[in-house]
């Protein structure tokens, strides 16, 4: 099986949907010639010609709203936005629009869109570089948001977006389109929107989080496991919805439960998923809910001390996982 | 006896009277909606009077089986030349559950009907207009020979949506009319304290397209400026913003009280070039609106109105529990 990196699989996921449906193409800002300014298109111009890896003015409420035109009329544009930052011009027509089409209309129009935006920090991208967006939309009924931690999720869950006949929000950790990399098979596949994934089985803690901090999560708990700590790891990998039923059963596993995010911590995803935890496991639980998440300030700063401050770390990760433990 | 304008446009006596009767047949359901308001029947109007000539005009410039529109509140003269109905629009007014526009969940005038080509709108304004330009995107990709058409009001020309989608189809050379129904009021706020430039069609000249100001009270002005953007479109020389000068003859919605901000002697003087009353005199004074068929039209009207209003009032609600449907495809 061959082992790409996490922003391969995305190329991949792209390509191939591109060669399976000639309804899907790729519209965004610097997606043609250049390939992304992450590279995340590379090579897609060439194959596919410009029409249907339009590059276009920079205008992000155009380019989700010139999207949802295109999926009115049958395409599956997959729009990139340059940075999760920069979407903040086009939540009118996501939140307004896209999200809302399907119910206003009583089901009578829908839009099959995936929106496609890097997020997170730790690559010195100061505030607007590296933000993470996803609990803007994250009360959004009418949207999903799909935010995968490893190459294999990320080929099978794009390419679930893309087929998807409602708006999906596609949020890639940009630290780690280099830094990871995994097996992903050659063979078409998809996996379920909605669901989240046990990454670990553990029996002594369970760890719920999403993203890269999924990789830190992994990398604390073998180090914990050489002390006999077994921590259980739940990648939520939708945030929204969210797979309640997942979340029930990996707390109830072991009723010791840390909540990571690298959001801000007030009104963060992870504050949902405690909300469920209190509601149906109350009494399975052996120590009160942790929450690791970045600290409530507005942005995370360029300064490498101040952004080191704020960002997540295997370190910070395998601490609050053995607090928990030993609690 | 005055010259047969339409005659020169294309139009037969037969089409012009079927602009007249669809204008009419918008200003009388219109004027029940109000009715019915003010009799606390439905919570809620917002109004097309005084703009019917642009809408009914503009829509017969189309292709009315496969163009698509994306409508704003205002255009029922549009909705009903693609093919909603009476019934339909009345289905809307009392937010019954076979209202095909919205089953409902919106309030009337949030137009769309996938089956007459009409996007769904919500009442964020211009939101519609990228929408627009996205179906003339798509139809250029699959080289299909259509256009899309979107309307707005001039204040809703302020919007960031106006400029990004207006420059985003310049750019493209897209198959889109715009048409801007300049009725002079952004609710209360009047178009001089809306814009900067002399007019809305100005600002066509920074994306690279045609602007055109047309009189929005002449439903063959502004079916002549549409059908010309259509051909352009189709010949692949891209889109064009219109701006159709009209009057909105009544307050902005139900819940508006219009003599805060404008004196009853303007409306008075906007009456006397009322389509409705100048549309009806071309066709008396060219003979093709005898008195045997105007009194035919306007009782057929009436009966329409009459028979929409009776259907849509005794229409059962959605259930409650039909609020949950249709969040996801299921």
């Amino acid at each position: 099986m061959p082992v790409m990196s996490y922003i391969q699989a995305i190329t991949t996921a792209l390509k191939e949907e591109m060669q399976r449906d000639e309804n899907v193409f790729i519209l965004g800002e610097d997606v043609g010639k250049k390939g992304g300014v992450f590279r995340a298109t590379d090579g897609l111009y060439e194959t596919f010609n410009e029409a249907r890896v339009l590059d276009t003015p920079l205008a992000e409420s155009a380019i989700v709203g010139v999207g949802i035109g295109a999926a009115m009329y049958g395409l599956r544009p997959v729009a990139e936005i340059q940075f999760a930052d920069f979407i903040m011009p086009a939540v009118n027509q996501i939140i307004s629009e896209a999200a809302k089409i399907r119910y206003r209309s009583n089901n009578d129009w829908n839009v099959p869109m995936t929106i496609r935006a890097p997020y997170g920090g730790g690559v010195h991208g100061a505030l607007y570089h590296s933000q993470s967006v996803e609990a803007v939309f994250a009360n959004q009924p009418g949207l999903k948001i799909v935010m995968p931690s490893t190459p294999y999720d990320v080929k099978g869950l794009l390419k679930a977006a893309i087929r998807d006949n409602d708006p999906v929000l596609f949020f890639e950790h940009k630290r780690a389109y280099r830094l990871l990399k995994g097996e992903v098979p050659e063979e078409d596949y998809v996996l379920p929107i909605g669901k989240a994934d046990v990454k670990r089985e553990g029996t002594d803690i369970t760890v719920i989080t999403y993203g890269l901090c999924v990789h830190f999560a992994l990398q604390a708990a073998e180090k914990l496991a050489e002390e006999g700590i077994e921590a259980h790891i739940l990648d939520l990998r939708t945030v929204y919805p969210l797979d309640k039923e997942a979340i029930i059963e990996a707390a109830k596993k072991t009723g010791k439960i840390l909540l990571i995010t690298e959001d801000n911590k007030e009104g963060s995803i992870i504050g949902e998923v405690a909300a469920i935890i209190a509601e149906h496991c109350l009494f399975d639980l052996d120590a009160p809910i942790r929450r690791l998440a970045g600290p409530d300030i507005p942005s995370m700063p360029y300064a490498p001390t101040m952004e080191k401050f704020f960002m997540i770390n295997p370190d910070k990760v395998e601490k609050a996982m053995r607090e928990l433990a030993e609690f | 006896m005055t010259t047969k304008r339409h005659r020169d446009l294309g139009l037969t006596d037969e089409q012009v009277l079927e602009i007249y009767r669809i204008m009419l047949l918008a200003r009388k359901i219109d004027e029940r909606m109000w009715l019915l308001n003010r009799a606390g029947k439905i919570p809620f109007v917002i109004s097309c009077q005084g703009q019917e000539a642009a809408q009914v005009g503009a829509a017969f410039a189309l292709d009315r089986k496969k163009d698509y529109v994306a409508p704003y509140y205002r255009d029922m003269g549009v909705v009903l030349a693609f093919g909603m109905t009476s019934t339909e629009l009345m289905l809307s007014g009392f937010a019954k559950a076979e209202d095909p526009n919205s089953g409902g969940r919106q309030m009337p005038g949030h137009f769309g009907q996938k089956k007459n080509q009409i996007l769904t709108g919500s009442s964020p304004v211009t939101t519609q207009l990228p929408h627009a330009v996205g179906v003339a995107l798509a139809a250029k990709m699959k080289n299909d020979p259509i256009v899309s058409f979107v309307t707005l009001g001039e204040g809703s020309s302020n919007q960031g949506d106006f400029h990004e989608g207006l420059n985003f189809a310049g750019v493209h050379k897209l198959p889109v009319i715009t048409m801007v129904e300049n009725n002079k009021y952004a609710i209360s706020v009047p178009i001089e304290k809306q814009i900067a430039s002399k007019t809305v069609a100005d600002r066509a000249k920074s994306y690279g397209m045609p602007g055109i100001t047309v009189d929005g009270n002449d439903p063959l002005a502004v079916y002549k400026a549409v059908k010309e953007a259509r051909e352009r479109a189709l010949n692949g020389d891209g889109p064009t913003l219109i701006e159709a000068i009209t009057y909105r003859l009544t307050a902005h919605s139900s819940d508006d009280d219009d003599r805060l901000y404008r004196k009853s002697d303007e409306i008075d003087e906007a009456r006397k070039n009322d389509s409705m009353i100048t549309f009806n005199k071309y066709l008396k004074d060219t003979g093709i609106l005898t008195e045997t068929i105007e009194k035919q039209i306007n009782d057929e009207i009436i009966q329409e109105v009459n028979q929409a209003t009776d259907y849509a009032e005794n229409a059962p609600y959605a259930q409650p529990e039909d609020a949950l449907k249709h969040v996801y495809e299921e």
